[in-house]
């Protein structure tokens, strides 16, 4: 029943794949690839990896696919130049042959893998009593590769650094994105007064548990941008202008936070990221409330896009 | 179980191969760019099926690749995020928004 399961599953990833690659039109395959992305999650929960699964539904579909979503509409009419410029024959059969390279070099290795497996779980059993979290994905961001996740708030940042560069000059430090408009009754209008509350809950809830159960802060922040990004969509509410001195502080908090518990460590625990004995949870929470926030308008802002409105 | 982490693997192999070859052959920016994504995802999942594989102490997978796996699929996203930006801001800049040497005549104006 399983092995039915696992493969009617893999033959659906393979089908959404394939449409998102060949649909002839970008906005149909953009929306095959949020199919792909939702698919995915339940490989995910196949695989084992719950946490995993939350984020990939998050992000991989939904934030990715949204953002993929709106630049396919907005660059609908550059479509029909840019397909009287695909490769001719030969390039297609040569990169057919790389791919199917690829993939054969790919699947000799999963074939090929070392029995029995090389796993870090045991050290990670042996080690979790010490954080005093339960869900061993969560000692592991926070804790034991603390620095992964460090330095990931921080490319976060600097993605957002990115994008709000790309902003022409008359727009600097104005609103990102263009301005939304809906039918204040419409259904989209609805959905907008109705979602926040629960999804809200939701996020909060998947954050809480985190420690102990599957969830943490990066899916909760999702949902939060996600549920904003909802509002902003329906002309409830705007993005605010990047230059505004507590979006700044905001988005940086929790790099902060976590840079000074990390920099506190060299003093109390003997090492950059190292938690005092008997202080390790309360020290985790501290940095997963502290990412949360800014985390989630992080993503918020970098979907919104570059600044295009300037400020008045 | 291993079954599943060997089929899922595989799976990933041919996602990767399906958005290489999409890549190359595909003329239009935000088409390489959904390629790539796909290409993530196979990687990803190759990376998830590694770790289910290393499943002990009583949990479903090992968990410090799925852990890396959380932090590799927000970077993704910001990275696909930066992408895009570059891409809309080139079409807002010329009116197209192609990779050729010589772009067609914009519609507009510079």
């Amino acid at each position: 029943m399983i092995a039915a399961l696992n493969a009617a599953l893999a033959v659906l990833v393979l089908a959404l794949a394939v449409w998102t690659v060949a649909a002839r039109s970008t906005f149909a395959a953009t929306v095959g690839f949020v199919a792909y992305g939702l698919v995915l999650t339940l490989v995910w929960v196949q695989l084992q990896g719950v946490d995993i699964a939350l984020t990939e539904g998050a992000i991989g579909g939904g934030l990715t696919g949204a953002m993929l979503v709106a630049a396919a509409a907005r660059l609908r009419d550059t479509e029909a130049s840019a397909r009287a410029e695909r490769p001719g024959l030969a390039l297609r059969i040569a990169a057919a042959c790389v791919a199917a390279c690829v993939t054969a070099a790919l699947a000799y290795a999963i074939l090929a893998l070392p029995e029995p497996a090389p796993t870090l779980a045991h050290l990670t059993a042996d080690n979790i009593a010490s954080t005093g979290v339960a869900n061993p994905i969560t000692a592991v961001l926070i804790a034991f590769r603390a620095m992964d996740t460090l330095l990931e708030a921080i490319v976060v940042l600097f993605a957002m650094i990115g994008v709000w560069s790309l902003a022409p000059d008359r727009a600097w430090g104005g609103r990102p994105g263009q301005p939304h408009h809906a039918d204040p009754d419409g259904i989209l209008a609805w959905f907008a007064r109705v979602l926040p509350p629960i999804g809200i809950v939701v996020a909060i809830y998947i954050f809480w548990v985190g420690a102990d159960e599957p969830g943490g802060k990066f899916q909760a922040a999702t949902i939060l941008a996600a549920m904003w990004m909802l509002a902003v969509v329906a002309g409830l509410a705007d993005a605010p202008p990047v230059s505004r001195t507590w979006v700044r502080l905001a988005l940086v908090g929790g790099a902060v936070v976590f840079l000074a518990v990390g920099a506190a460590g060299v003093v109390t625990a003997g090492a950059f990221l190292a938690y005092p004995d008997g202080y390790a949870k309360l020290l985790i929470k501290l940095i997963e409330w502290a990412l949360l926030p800014s985390i989630a308008l992080a993503l918020a802002l970098i979907m919104a896009g570059a600044p295009e409105r300037p400020e008045r | 179980m291993t079954d599943a982490a060997t089929l899922f693997g595989l799976v990933a192999a041919a996602l990767v191969g399906l958005g290489v070859y999409a890549l190359i052959v595909d003329p239009q920016p935000l088409r390489k760019i959904l390629a790539f994504n796909v290409i993530g995802a196979g990687v990803f999942v190759l990376f998830g099926a590694v770790a289910h594989r290393g499943a002990a102490a009583g949990w479903g997978g090992d968990p410090v690749p799925q852990a890396l796996l959380i932090t590799g699929l927000v970077v993704a996203f910001a990275a696909t995020a930066l992408a895009v930006a570059v891409l809309l801001r080139l079409h807002a800049e010329t009116g197209s928004a192609t990779l050729a040497p010589e772009p067609p005549p914009a519609a507009g104006d510079e």
